[in-house]
């Protein structure tokens, strides 16, 4: 690891860029979930049922971190880059973490 | 990243800020007490306002997506060049159909 790989700065666009992939690998599979509503509500039943595991649970925390983190990280790199923000990066990134977190424990306690 | 590229890529995150937020806290609002499909599609079915949030979500998914993979694959990986950005093409109509096609699936 390079220094410049300890920058909170460089956390931050790992982070926002690993959130971003797993969206985009994410997106394609939720709009074909939704699609099966076109065969009916008894179909989108089938599958919200089928998918009702904690397995799949877990993994829907973490796309709604994944999302929250990807939002905070890409509001951080327009303010840095539209609004001449001078940023304290590392409040920055524990901002984004604290967010994307908060996100995901609202997410969890109302799925519980 | 060219200059055209770079400009949609913040225009659509902009429009994806705006749109995730409201998803977000539609998620949250919506788990409560679990998931049905009568829940979903009764807050969706025939309301045109989500038809329209979803399908500006959708564009500007399909557009902000590919920029932001072909980013990511160009640094990581020697793919480059002409069938990468087909690649991303395809991955971009892909995100687009699929989308609206789930939009329009909730709202009908």
């Amino acid at each position: 690891m390079r220094a410049g790989h300890r920058q909170p700065g460089f956390v931050a666009a790992l982070l926002h860029r690993l959130s971003g992939v797993a969206l985009a690998i994410f997106l394609p599979l939720h709009f074909l979930a939704l699609g099966t509503a076109l065969r009916g509500a008894s179909a989108l039943d089938s599958f919200l049922a089928a998918t009702n595991t904690p397995a799949v649970k877990a993994a829907e925390f973490a796309v709604v971190v994944a999302l929250a983190m990807h939002m905070a990280f890409g509001l951080r790199v327009l303010a840095i880059e539209f609004l001449a923000v001078r940023e304290r990066t590392l409040a920055a990134v524990s901002v984004s973490l604290a967010a994307a977190l908060a996100v995901g424990l609202l997410f969890l306690l109302n799925v519980a | 990243m060219s200059g055209a590229l770079f400009i949609a890529q913040r225009a659509s995150a902009v429009v994806l800020a705006v749109t995730a937020a409201v998803h977000l806290a539609t998620i949250i609002y919506a788990v409560r007490g679990g998931l049905t499909a009568g829940e979903i599609l009764a807050r969706t079915h025939h309301n045109v306002w989500f038809l329209a949030l979803y399908a500006l979500f959708v564009v500007a998914v399909a557009i902000h997506a590919p920029i932001g993979l072909r980013n990511v694959v160009r640094e990581w990986t020697i793919w480059r060049g002409r069938s990468l950005d087909a690649a991303l093409a395809v991955f971009a109509v892909l995100l687009l159909a699929l989308g609206l096609r789930a939009s329009v699936a909730v709202f009908l």
